[in-house]
């Protein structure tokens, strides 16, 4: 039947504004050789009770964590003595943007690298510090941080740059590999279906412009590793670890399937 | 001949996408197979198909089709096939999962591997439950 089911299934025709100030770009124009025209933000996707948390700074809860993301910043660490802040200063100078264009080739890792594998090395390269273990709250605090310095800014990154397109094409592959005993890639989820419902959940295009993002579900921030193992979990397959060349390799492509659309981190989910 | 066990995933026979026989060689129960149809952990077809005879359940899936009425649109052995393995009827690029059958993807977890998702009698539960579905 063509019932009120039918009309949810559509992404809404809303626009985000943050504070009623800050316009974000949550639909736009697809890069060549996509397989959509439009690509779109998740936030489209969501209640209006969420979207409306999002747009509206005091009530998205994930404020909280970037502030905490500011205290690390200016705290010192490990054996050097120093911040981020001692070597970075002003992070709304030094990192503005800077998250927008993640993943980046690294040349001395030979791989591309997301901002948790870069903070990780100036902790233990600049810092004597620690790396955080994976999903520590202090990084997830600290990439919603820098990723928060570039509210706004159109996500795109540097397929030119060192190997980049190889690891381009291996995401590619594996956005389209079914894993799992229930058989599903991405693309059977976030292209064949997006806009269907899924049981509760709204298929959005399983974009990354808004992580680390809040989950309403869980009351906390899920970084977007975390998101890729628990999608593929859910097809009943082993799940890849974090950082792994293979989740790193997904984060190329689909970072690259979201290019324009603004950072918005951090963004509310449920 | 000795009552064999249910046929395996492996030795379902498919004749022009159908499966003739009952894999177990027993009628389904379709009050079984109406649980099994809801439950997350075996069926979870509501995941993707809107079935108004279930209006108790609150949430339906749209990723396939409604199923009201689907008893009217297929013969048993046309919805035991479709259950068994779903690419053999609607062709190997349907997202519909196979649920008796070991053609899945890759990296299957532990825990699953080698198992199919549903057991022969749930799949005949579930294939009588659909035959109910008329409209
Ligand atoms: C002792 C100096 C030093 C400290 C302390 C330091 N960094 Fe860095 N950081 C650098 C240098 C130098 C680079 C340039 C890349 C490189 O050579 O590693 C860099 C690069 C970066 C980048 C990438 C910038 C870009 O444009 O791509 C980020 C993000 C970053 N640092 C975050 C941090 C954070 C977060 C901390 C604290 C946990 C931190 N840094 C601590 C020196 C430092
Ligand atoms: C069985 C269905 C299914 C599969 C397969 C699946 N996902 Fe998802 N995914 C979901 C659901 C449901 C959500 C939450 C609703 C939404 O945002 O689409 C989600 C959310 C996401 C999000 C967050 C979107 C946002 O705006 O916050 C990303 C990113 C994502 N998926 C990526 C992937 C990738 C990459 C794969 C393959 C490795 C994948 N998904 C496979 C169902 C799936
Ligand atoms: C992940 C999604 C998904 C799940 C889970 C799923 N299906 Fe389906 N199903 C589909 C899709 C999609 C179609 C449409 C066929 C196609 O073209 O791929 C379909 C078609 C069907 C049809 C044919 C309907 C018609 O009228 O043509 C039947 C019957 C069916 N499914 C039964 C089931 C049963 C029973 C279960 C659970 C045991 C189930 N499905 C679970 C996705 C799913």
């Amino acid at each position: 039947g063509f019932g009120a089911s039918d009309l949810r299934a559509e992404p809404v025709d809303d626009k985000l504004i943050i504070d009623g100030e800050k316009e974000m770009i949550t639909r736009t124009k697809a890069p060549e050789g996509h397989p959509f025209d439009e690509v779109l933000s998740g936030w489209l996707f969501r209640t209006p009770e969420t979207r409306a948390m999002e747009a509206d700074s005091f009530q998205n809860p994930a404020m909280l964590y970037v502030e905490r993301g500011a205290e690390i910043w200016n705290t010192v660490d490990g054996a050097a003595g120093k911040s981020c802040a001692s070597c970075h200063g002003d992070a709304a100078e030094s990192m503005k943007n800077v998250g927008a264009h993640y993943p980046k080739w690294n040349a001395a890792a030979g791989k591309p690298y997301n901002i948790e594998l870069q903070v990780n090395d100036c902790r233990a390269k600049n810092m004597q510090a620690e790396p955080y273990k994976f999903d520590h709250a202090d990084q997830k605090a600290l990439v919603t941080f820098i990723k928060h310095q570039s509210l706004g800014t159109p996500m795109g990154i540097d397929l030119s740059q060192g190997e980049m397109k190889s690891w381009w094409e291996k995401g590619k592959d594996l956005y389209y590999t079914r894993t799992g005993q229930l058989n599903l890639a991405c693309a059977s989820c976030h292209e064949a279906n997006a806009g269907k419902y899924i049981r509760a959940d709204h298929l959005s295009q399983g974009n990354v412009n808004g992580f680390p993002t809040y989950r309403l579900k869980q009351a906390n921030m899920v970084s977007l590793h975390n998101r890729f193992r628990g999608c593929i979990r859910d097809t009943r397959a082993e799940q890849p670890k974090a950082f792994s060349d293979e989740l790193m390799a997904l984060e190329v492509y689909v970072t690259w399937r979201g290019t324009g659309l603004s950072i918005e981190t951090p963004a509310v989910r449920q | 001949a000795w009552a064999a066990g249910p046929v395996g995933p492996n030795d379902v026979k498919f004749e022009d996408a159908t499966v003739k026989a009952s894999l177990t060689g027993q009628p389904g129960d379709a009050a079984a197979g109406r649980k099994a149809f809801a439950d997350k952990k075996l069926g979870n077809c509501l995941a993707c198909h809107k079935n108004s005879e279930m209006s108790e359940q609150l949430f339906h899936g749209e990723v396939g089709t409604p199923l009201d009425g689907v008893a009217d649109r297929w013969k048993p052995e046309e919805l035991r096939a479709i259950v068994v393995n779903s690419k053999q009827v609607f062709g190997p690029d349907t997202v519909m999962p196979g649920f008796y059958t070991l053609e899945v993807g890759t990296h299957v977890a532990k825990n699953f591997q080698g198992q199919t998702i549903l057991t022969a009698q749930q799949v005949e539960d579930i294939v009588a439950y659909l035959g109910t579905l008329k409209e």
